[in-house]
């Protein structure tokens, strides 16, 4: 049984401007689901509450497995992940970029490689591996961060604005991963995007960030 | 400018046949040195890690000082742990004035600060979004700092091999606390200035000559790490 997340009553705002104001949507153990919005109506604040990288100024995120509402620990917080737009490069190869998070799970040699080489190939970065991964293109950067997340198996993934700043040609690549990953239905996978067409490409389920609230479209 | 010459031929000289004098001296010279650096990064580095991850009270008030003391005068640290070690001082019980120890200590006060301050340094320019990675990768605390530290490595060796080659050419505080006694506490740099008094030009020279030679290795290694830490993307 997968990770649901219960959102409530959120609330954040930045030096006294808000954001989020008093938002409210809950997400099941499955699915694509695509958060629409302008920029700065606080779609990437959102996905930090959702995984656990910020923290809200009221209301609750709560998530649950088996209706039991888990406690905000690492244990948990090694069940999901984030994107970000700018992915963060660790100053490594390609291969040492996919394998750090499986590395601080005390995976052992020979499942990190598989694994590792598993999440390069669903991005199409086998080529790329040994390469330091401060050469990649942008394109290729946003790829690897995606491969970086999907190493670790997550139960939810958050991507924020994963094509954001790539050609059409890895934009493509980006969206078929993200259709095979809803597939396969084992991992939920919430990203955020200002562009409609993604979203109508891309979505399941389309949600819209207005005026510091959610609305399912 | 014919005895710098003449100078020069016999420094060769003595270099290449492995004069043992001058081997001890160079090697004596390393151990301190080499053993200053070890200290100054055992006490600096957890120190550094410190001040770039946690906030603190007075916390910028010692980074003005490790800042500031980066430029010490070597005389100054030298008469501070002289006054330390002498006999009627705090520490003169331990009997370590004109040892190797004393000189250790000596160097150990001129290399922490910049090992200290430019590691921390290092470490504050990490970028934030490293942090942020990490964490939603799944790491605790811990794997957080030791990931920023790791990603901060080509500084944090630029700030190790700025110190050796401080500690290395100096020669006032070592020669204040050691004594530059022969066979015991005489180095390169203490050397080189006892000969060039006495007009013994040869000795010193060679000494020179490989000092130098340390000299462009370090920084041989310093440009190699630089240059290796700075494969630039997005």
């Amino acid at each position: 049984m997968g990770l649901q997340l219960r959102i409530s009553d959120v609330w954040k705002s930045y030096d006294g401007c808000p954001i989020l104001q008093g938002t409210s949507f809950t997400f099941d153990a499955s699915g694509v689901y695509v958060l629409m919005g302008d920029n700065g109506t606080g779609k990437s604040t959102f996905l930090r509450i959702c995984a656990l990288l910020e923290k809200q100024d009221r209301g609750t995120v709560s998530y649950l497995s088996d209706g039991q509402v888990l406690p905000h620990d690492i244990a948990l917080r090694r069940r999901v992940t984030l994107v970000l737009p700018k992915i963060g490069i660790f100053n490594k190869t390609v291969f040492d970029n996919v394998a750090y998070g499986l590395k601080l799970r005390g995976f052992e040699k020979e499942a990190v490689r598989d694994r590792v080489e598993k999440a390069v190939d669903f991005v199409g970065l086998r080529p790329k591996m040994k390469q330091p991964a401060l050469t990649l293109s942008s394109g290729e950067t946003q790829r690897m961060g995606i491969a970086r997340a999907l190493a670790i198996n997550p139960e939810m993934l958050f991507l924020d604005e994963p094509a954001a700043f790539v050609d059409v040609k890895n934009r493509d690549i980006i969206e078929e991963v993200i259709v095979n990953l809803g597939r396969e239905g084992e991992t939920t996978v919430v990203l955020t995007t200002h562009d409609r067409a993604q979203a109508g490409r891309l979505s399941e389920r389309l949600m819209v960030l207005e005026n510091g609230l959610i609305r399912a479209d | 400018m014919g005895s710098i010459f003449q100078g020069f031929g016999k420094a060769l000289s003595l270099i290449l046949h492995l004069d043992a004098e001058l081997i001890g001296i160079i090697l004596l010279s390393l151990k301190v040195s080499g053993a200053a650096l070890a200290v100054s990064i055992i006490a600096g580095l957890p120190l550094s890690a410190l001040l770039g991850f946690k906030k603190f009270p007075l916390r910028g008030l010692l980074i003005s000082i490790l800042n500031t003391f980066m430029g010490l005068p070597p005389v100054v640290v030298g008469l501070f742990v002289y006054l330390l070690l002498s006999r009627s001082g705090p520490l003169g019980f331990m009997s370590l004035l004109y040892t190797p120890a004393a000189m250790i200590v000596a160097q150990s006060i001129l290399a922490f600060p910049i090992v200290t301050s430019l590691s921390h340094s290092a470490i504050s320019t990490v970028d934030p979004i490293i942090k942020q990675a990490s964490i939603t990768l799944g790491a605790t605390p811990v794997q957080v700092s030791l990931t920023v530290i790791s990603e901060a490595r080509y500084g944090i060796m630029s700030a190790v091999i700025a110190a050796f080659g401080r500690v290395m050419a100096e020669v006032g505080a070592i020669l204040i606390v050691g004594g530059n006694i022969a066979g015991f506490t005489r180095v390169m740099t203490t050397t080189i200035a006892m000969e060039t008094d006495r007009g013994n030009f040869e000795l010193a020279l060679a000494l020179g000559i490989i000092l130098l030679g340390i000299s462009l290795l370090i920084n041989f290694a310093l440009h190699f790490v630089q240059r290796k830490g700075t494969v630039r993307g997005r």
